[in-house]
């Protein structure tokens, strides 16, 4: 468990204004050592102000960063234990691939040879052997980043810092970099904490997420509680896609909610089904994610509750077919999703059929 | 955790960075530039403001103050004339330079292959860096009695004898001044015209205008800053142009600058030079600011032309009209004499212009 | 064809532009005292008195002296201005910049004659030193828009990037600005070079007894016969000149591709 690890960093009540504009207003969390961290917002967030604070480009105006129990506030950029991988990657270009990677070597008391050695080596780690003598700006943009993590890496940073690294690459590359990267992330066991605006990209590489809000941490858990259970609206519909329903609370006892859902009739939710409201109008709300409905095609039993609805929508994805379907006694359409099992059909608009869910999915929202 | 954060000593004072702030590191980055400028710029540029409001004496100049300089300066003839006939001079070099300068930014900058801009941009400007002083010259060959001009005429038999009225007066100084500022003003308008989003232009034909009415409603109010730039970049050194008149010029074509040469160096009068120097600047600033009035009081009719009442647009338009009343006025001045009159009501004017402009913009 | 009429017309107007240039050698080389139509023949001699004119020689001598000081000061200067401009957010930047740029705009002969009687003020006599004083402030303004160019495309993740793998500030500019930005400072030397080479009313109103070569050849004009030979001399200024902006541009160009740039074009 990563509890057990020790602490790598910790916010202690950050706050950072630019003149009169807050941008991080109390963060406090800690990461711990071989974490893989991911600050999760949308543009403008402050998350990669966060970053910038834990690298030393940003000063704090209030608070303070430790990293490895030591208070970064006296310690300038280039004497941080951290190293960076910059959104534009910042590959020198003047330089050639290995002059590239190893800059950092510049005042390191070893040889050249083994200075040569230990490039060669960062460039083995992120699949460019042999390429050292290209011109940095002959590189495509796959290459340029391997070449930004080869240069951060080469110094054992104890914290790697990654800014958007992968928003500049196309839908694949992408794909296929998050992959190396948590390889990498695990050959080296170095701290990684990564900003992106992407959830899904979040959710396939981290530990764990801080979600970022105007400045603040709305939710700070693995990706799996991130997804399931939404801390608030705002995060759950920053999060995936989320379907919400009007709903009434009846009663409550013993940590016990018994609910009234528009459409799903009366349910009894857990304690830890119950989120907050914020970022939402009007009263509870009850929210599921599309593949937590299923369709019950022609003669399918189930032993989870069910309810009629129609087919308004569908989308055909391949892999998938989304529905947009309204259940009786509801006022809006919800979405659902299912996997294009072979031999499954793909219901057409205006079919009408039986979907089935189950109130362990549901989170409440008040 | 949040106790053991209170009870750090150290916590305050980090609210002040100990790093150097950027404004800091900016101002040491440009003080020697900065400092440089002041010196031999700033200066030397306040000591002649000075100089035109102090006493002129044998070879020196008297600490006491006085607009007697000015006085000169406005309502001398000889001074007058000259005034006028420069801020004449820059208005047309100004407009003539700007109109020819137009179309070539328009054609380099949408006709022109991408990647043969910079070679096209490179060709307009070198014929500016070369040798000024020989370029002026060879226009006294290009416009002279037995000049390129005339001879390639009478060779055509168009003429029987050389053409006179093409040197030696205010026609060859607007030529020979628009064709050394033409790099000037073809730059900030092809740049103006580049940062134009070509899906604008496509958007409008899209929408059924024509390609002449595209021009008019997107093209141009788009390339008005670069218009205005070209305007400045123009208008305002060419009215202090040496070389131009005294070369081509002739003996009826000496501007504000050969008068303020003759003033300092022959006659060493320098509060009268300065004073010149330092009108010939506010007449300047002056046409300006009129016209960048006229244009934002324009700018405002046309823009809220759809949504205002009658009555506000009867106001806009009036003070249009007062203000190009009033550029009018000044240049009467400038050929009559009743300075009192004009100045009030020159004030007068702006303050409303302004006040008004002011008041609405708020309102709406 | 590409343009119709906005092509004819800019091929017209590039004769225009050119005109003065182009008549520049036939005159040159015309074998005649009288510069105008029609031609006499050819010949090289005002070429060949180029060689036996020391009062040519003296004002080249302090042209040369003069541009070269004129063009490393005011890029020196250029970059501090620069780097400051692109680099850093400080009060008062539009103003103190705007002050720096004003020669620029700012008539020259409001500009000769403040420096001149500032500078008689204190007691400087007018040497070429003086003129390097007034050229380097009208230099300064072409420089920094060439090396604003090139200090803008630079990308500040760069210089954060080498700050964050060690170095300090200073091995940083030394390390990563200064090599990315060279082109532009040598295309500025280039440029500033031929301003201060070509200037004349500055030279003019400070040089004092020390001509410069505009200021002789000024001085020329007033004699008829001298006329062609300051042509043949122009003729080769321009050459001169040409040669030394296409190098300047080719460092522009090559700057800015180094540095990963999009060329905006032009020097301005």
């Amino acid at each position: 468990m990563s509890s057990e690890k020790p602490v790598m960093i910790e916010f202690r009540d950050v706050h950072k204004y630019y003149g009169d504009y807050h941008a991080l207003r109390g963060i406090n969390a800690t990461i711990r050592a071989g974490e893989f961290f991911s600050l999760l917002g949308p543009s403008g967030c402050g998350k990669t102000t966060l970053l910038r604070t834990i690298a030393g480009f940003e000063g704090i105006s209030s608070g303070a960063v430790m990293i490895g129990g030591e208070d970064m506030a006296d310690v300038p950029a280039n004497q941080r234990p951290t190293n960076m991988v910059f959104q534009s990657y910042a590959i020198f270009p003047h330089l050639t691939v290995a002059e590239n990677v190893g800059f950092g070597l510049r005042k390191d008391p070893r040889t050249k040879a083994e200075k040569a050695k230990a490039v060669d080596e960062a460039l083995g780690m992120v699949g460019l052997t042999g390429y050292g003598a290209r011109a940095a700006h002959a590189l495509s943009g796959g290459q340029r980043q391997r070449v930004a993590l080869a240069r951060a890496l080469i110094l054992k940073p104890k914290v790697l810092l990654l800014d958007e690294p992968l928003s500049a690459l196309d839908k694949k590359m992408r794909e296929q970099m998050q992959v190396e990267l948590i390889k990498l992330q695990r050959q080296v066991g170095i701290t990684f904490i990564l900003v992106t605006h992407d959830q899904e990209e979040a959710l396939v590489m981290s530990d764990r997420i801080a979600v970022m809000f105007e400045g603040q941490i709305a939710q700070l858990a693995d990706p799996e509680t991130l997804y399931r259970r939404p801390a608030s609206r705002k995060v759950a519909d920053f999060i995936g896609t989320m379907n919400f329903l009007p709903a009434k609370i009846l009663s409550e006892a013993g940590g016990k909610v018994e609910v009234e859902a528009q459409g799903f009739g009366k349910m009894t939710l857990n304690a830890d089904q119950v989120m907050s409201a914020e970022g939402a109008a009007g009263g509870a709300t009850v929210g599921f994610r599309p593949e937590t409905l299923t369709i019950l095609f022609d003669g399918q039993a189930t032993a989870e509750q069910h309810c009629d609805a129609v087919v308004e929508e569908v989308v055909y994805y391949g892999d998938m077919t989304y529905y947009d379907i309204k259940i009786q006694g509801c006022d809006s359409a919800v979405r659902l999703s299912m996997r294009n099992v072979f031999g499954r059909p793909v219901l057409e608009i205006g079919t009408k059929t039986r979907v089935a869910w189950s109130a362990g999915a549901l989170v409440l929202f008040r | 955790m949040a106790q053991s954060a209170a009870s750090q000593p150290s916590l305050p004072a980090r609210a002040a960075p100990k790093r150097r702030s950027e404004a800091v590191n900016g101002l040491l980055m440009v003080s020697p530039t900065a400092l440089y400028a002041l010196l031999l710029l700033a200066a030397p540029l306040v000591t002649i403001f000075t100089y035109s409001f102090l006493t002129d004496g044998y070879l020196t100049v008297e600490l006491t103050p006085t607009l007697g300089s000015y006085v000169e300066a406005w309502t001398n003839e000889v001074y007058r004339v000259v005034m006028l006939r420069s801020l004449g001079v820059a208005m047309a070099v100004t407009l003539v330079t700007v109109v020819l300068a137009f179309p070539i930014a328009y054609y380099v900058s949408f006709y022109v292959d991408p990647s043969r801009k910079s070679l096209w941009l490179f060709l307009i400007t070198i014929p500016f860096w070369t040798s000024y002083l020989i370029r002026v010259f060879l226009w006294k060959v290009i416009l002279g009695f037995n000049g390129v001009v005339n001879s390639g005429l009478m060779g055509l038999g168009l003429i029987d004898e050389p053409l006179t009225f093409l040197l030696y007066n205010t026609n060859s100084i607007v030529i020979t001044l628009a064709h050394a500022y033409a790099p000037f003003a073809i730059l900030p308008i092809f740049v103006a015209l580049e940062k134009i989003d070509r899906s604008f232009l496509e958007a409008g034909r899209d929408l059924g205008e024509s390609s002449f009415v595209t021009f008019l409603r997107v093209t141009l109010p788009l390339a008005m800053p670069g218009v205005i730039s070209a305007v400045m970049i123009v208008f305002i050194p060419t009215i202090g142009d040496y070389v131009t008149p005294h070369l081509v010029g002739g003996p009826e074509g000496k501007m504000v600058a050969n008068l303020v040469q003759v003033l300092y160096l022959k006659l060493d009068n320098y509060p009268l030079g300065s004073a010149l120097a330092v009108s010939s600047m506010l007449l300047v600033g002056l046409v300006l600011m009129m016209a960048a009035m006229q244009l934002a009081i324009f700018g405002y009719v046309f823009k809220r032309i759809a949504g205002t009442t009658p009555l506000i647009l009867a106001i806009f338009t009036a003070l249009a009209a007062a203000q190009a009343l009033l550029l009018l006025v000044v240049v009467l001045w400038l050929i009559t004499d009743s300075a009192v009159l004009t100045v009030s009501l020159g004030a007068a004017l702006h303050a409303v212009a302004l006040v008004a402009l002011r008041r609405k913009r708020s309102a709406l | 064809m590409k343009g119709g009429w906005f092509r004819i017309y800019a091929y017209g107007f590039l004769l225009f532009l050119y005109a003065p240039i182009l008549l520049l050698p036939i005159f040159a080389f015309n074998d005649g005292a009288i510069v105008a139509f029609p031609l006499a023949g050819f010949t090289t001699k005002w070429f060949e008195q180029l060689w036996v004119e020391p009062a040519l020689h003296q004002a080249l001598k302090n042209s040369l002296i003069i541009a070269v000081s004129a063009s490393i000061l005011s890029t020196c200067l250029g970059i501090f201005a620069a780097r400051a401009s692109t680099r850093y957010n400080f009060p008062l930047r539009g103003g103190i910049i705007g002050m720096i740029m004003l020669p620029l705009v700012l008539p020259e002969i409001i500009l000769a004659i403040a420096l001149l009687v500032v500078l008689l003020g204190i007691g400087i006599p007018l040497s070429i030193y003086t003129v390097i004083l007034g050229h380097v402030l009208v230099c300064t303004p072409f420089s920094i828009a060439v090396l604003t160019a090139a200090f803008q495309s630079l990308d500040k993740s760069l210089e954060e990037a080498a700050y964050d793998l060690g170095e300090t500030p200073a091995s940083t500019f030394r390390l990563i600005i200064l090599p990315l930005v060279t082109p532009g400072i040598i295309s500025s030397l280039l440029m500033t070079f031929t301003i201060s080479l070509d200037e004349f009313l500055m030279a003019f109103f400070l040089a004092g007894t020390e001509p410069t070569l505009p200021v002789y050849i000024f001085s020329q004009f007033r004699f008829p016969k001298s006329v062609p030979v300051v042509l043949a001399l122009g003729t080769v200024l321009v050459v001169a000149s040409i040669i030394l902006l296409t190098i300047a541009e080719y460092f522009r160009r090559r700057g800015i591709a180094k540095t990963g740039g999009k060329d905006t074009g032009g020097f301005l």
